[in-house]
């Protein structure tokens, strides 16, 4: 088994109270499913939108996002899944790609290669 | 942990009317963004995190969070207050005034204060429920036309002059008041009658959108028995007649999916406990001297609600409390209930002239069921050809899928009948 790192880009809740309940139970339906396959490393974190971006010899700090909406990551997951076609398959079954959000799948490099 | 069901859409009336109390009626849309935006807070960090142990305390610690975000942005653009304006000011004072606006003491009657703003004695009544829908129910505009039936456009226009109204007040109705409270209580169960109706009764092809706004009018109902000023007989008989009505919904459609009326349901499939709770609301009607419309049709839904069987029903006793109703809250639907009822206890030929005598029957031109009627009971006569234009009258102004599949099968009744004649 390898790890992988899901990176959730854009998204959105969605309009109505009943359209981000919908969304919410399907992302759990989902955690659901990839948790009782044993697929779940760690849950991951949320990650604020805004930020701040410190850059180069001379650390300028500026603020963010630094990103279009529909790029800005909101947040990850590390998987475990077989190969890498199987982490992507297993992306496929994110809700974030209803709403015009992406999966970013991420192999984590591993020490003794 | 489970998310309960339609949590966001209960919250969101619960934080928007506490957020609308604090800016203002006038900055009603500030408060629902910043509901929109802890919605989407609780969604980025629910969705990875899990359901937090009280999600309702949750959502309202976020609201309140944003809310003081929004002073600091908004605190010179807009205007608020003048004491809360003067207090948000400083930083050493917003937060802890925030923190008191948002006390639990405080935010107790800011569902009911918002109910009773949105009945606004300058709003018509489809506004009204309208309103409360969008406000109360967190139903958005698109989910409001489709309840309605009706176009976004259309609901979007409605809704936003009702806002505009609301924006006039600057304040929320003021629920402890009680002159003022008992003045516009009447405006509000019409208006949760009306949004009860318009789920049990209404166009909505749906059968899932009607049960949600049924069940919508029993929960603000529910909030408005909690007051002590609202907890009156008629609020009781209003719950009664909710509750005893929502009992035959899971029979309204039989179990291939066809609409089913009431002379043909399987009466085992209505709900017992919504029946001993309509019961138990109904008892609790009984005090006073106020008889209303609502403990009226109470009534009559109970006599159906535990009857067995069409034929074992008090008909003569439904007929009475017709005659009552219209002597309350007179309507052509009433009239044609009555009639029907009198057709159920004296025969067809009485049923016919009863409708045939409906003062302003011309009302009902655009109402299937006052055809169906007709044709219902020309068909008890062995009228088979009169009944099966009668029911085409009726097909011509359905409203739903539903209602034409029903009516059409009882076309193809007609022409059945009238092979075998």
């Amino acid at each position: 088994m390898s790890e992988y790192v899901f990176l959730y880009r854009g998204g959105e809740a969605g309009r109505s109270p009943e359209r981000v309940q919908q969304s919410m139970q399907k992302w759990m339906a989902w955690f659901k499913e990839l948790g009782q396959k044993g697929h779940i490393k760690d849950q991951g974190q949320p990650l604020e939108r805004a930020g701040k971006l410190v850059k180069g010899k001379q650390k300028t700090v500026t603020d963010g996002p630094f990103a279009e909406a529909k790029d800005i990551v909101g947040g990850y997951t590390l998987i475990e899944a077989r190969d890498l076609d199987q982490a992507v398959e297993l992306s496929k079954g994110c809700p974030i790609l209803e709403v015009d959000g992406g999966v970013e799948v991420r192999p984590v490099m591993k020490l003794n290669m | 942990m489970e998310l309960s069901e339609h949590l966001f859409r209960h919250e969101a009336g619960r934080m928007v009317a506490t957020l609308t109390r604090i800016f203002g009626t006038h900055n009603l849309a500030l408060a629902e963004d910043v509901v929109q935006d802890a919605f989407c807070r609780a969604f980025e960090v629910w969705k990875l995190r899990g359901i937090p142990e009280n999600p309702s305390a949750w959502l309202m610690a976020t609201a309140k969070n944003r809310a003081i975000d929004a002073f600091r942005r908004e605190r010179t653009a807009r205007t608020f207050e003048p004491e809360l304006s003067r207090l948000i000011q400083s930083e050493w004072t917003l937060t802890p005034t925030v923190e008191e606006l948002f006390a639990s003491n405080a935010i107790k009657d800011d569902l009911l204060r918002m109910m009773f703003s949105c009945c606004h004695p300058r709003l018509p009544e489809e506004a009204q429920v309208a309103l409360m829908l969008n406000i109360l129910c967190g139903f958005s505009v698109d989910e409001v036309a489709g309840a309605f039936v009706s176009t976004h456009a259309a609901i979007e226009k409605r809704i936003s002059r009702a806002k505009k109204v609301l924006a006039e007040s600057r304040k929320l109705f003021d629920v402890s008041a009680d002159s003022e409270f008992s003045a516009r209580l009447p405006a509000v169960q019409r208006a949760l009658y009306l949004l009860f109706n318009e789920g049990y009764h209404g166009a909505s092809p749906e059968s899932a959108v009607r049960a949600d706004l049924c069940h919508e009018a029993m929960r603000l109902t529910a909030a408005l028995l909690k007051h002590p000023l609202g907890e009156t007989p008629a609020t009781y008989a209003l719950a009664a007649l909710m509750h005893l009505h929502a009992a035959r919904l899971p029979a309204r459609m039989d179990a291939s999916g066809h609409l089913s009326s009431l002379f043909d349901q399987d009466r085992s499939r209505w709900a017992s406990n919504l029946v001993a709770e309509g019961q138990r609301f109904l008892d609790l009607s009984a005090t006073g001297s106020d008889l209303t419309e609502y403990h009226v049709e109470a009534g009559i839904a109970w006599v159906h609600a535990t009857s067995i069987s069409t034929e074992e029903t008090d008909w003569k006793h439904i007929v009475s409390l017709y005659d009552l109703l219209m002597t309350i809250r007179p309507s052509p639907v009433v009239a044609l209930n009555r009639a029907i009822a009198i057709g159920q206890h004296e025969g067809p030929t009485r049923g016919l002239e009863e409708i045939h005598a409906i003062a302003d029957r011309d009302r009902l031109a655009n109402y299937p069921f006052y055809f169906a009627a007709l044709g219902e009971f020309e068909f008890r006569n062995g009228k088979y050809d009169i009944s099966q234009e009668e029911f085409r009258r009726a097909l011509a102004v359905a409203r739903n899928p539903m209602e034409r599949e029903f009516l059409q099968r009882r076309i193809s009744a007609c022409e059945q009948a009238n092979a075998l004649a």
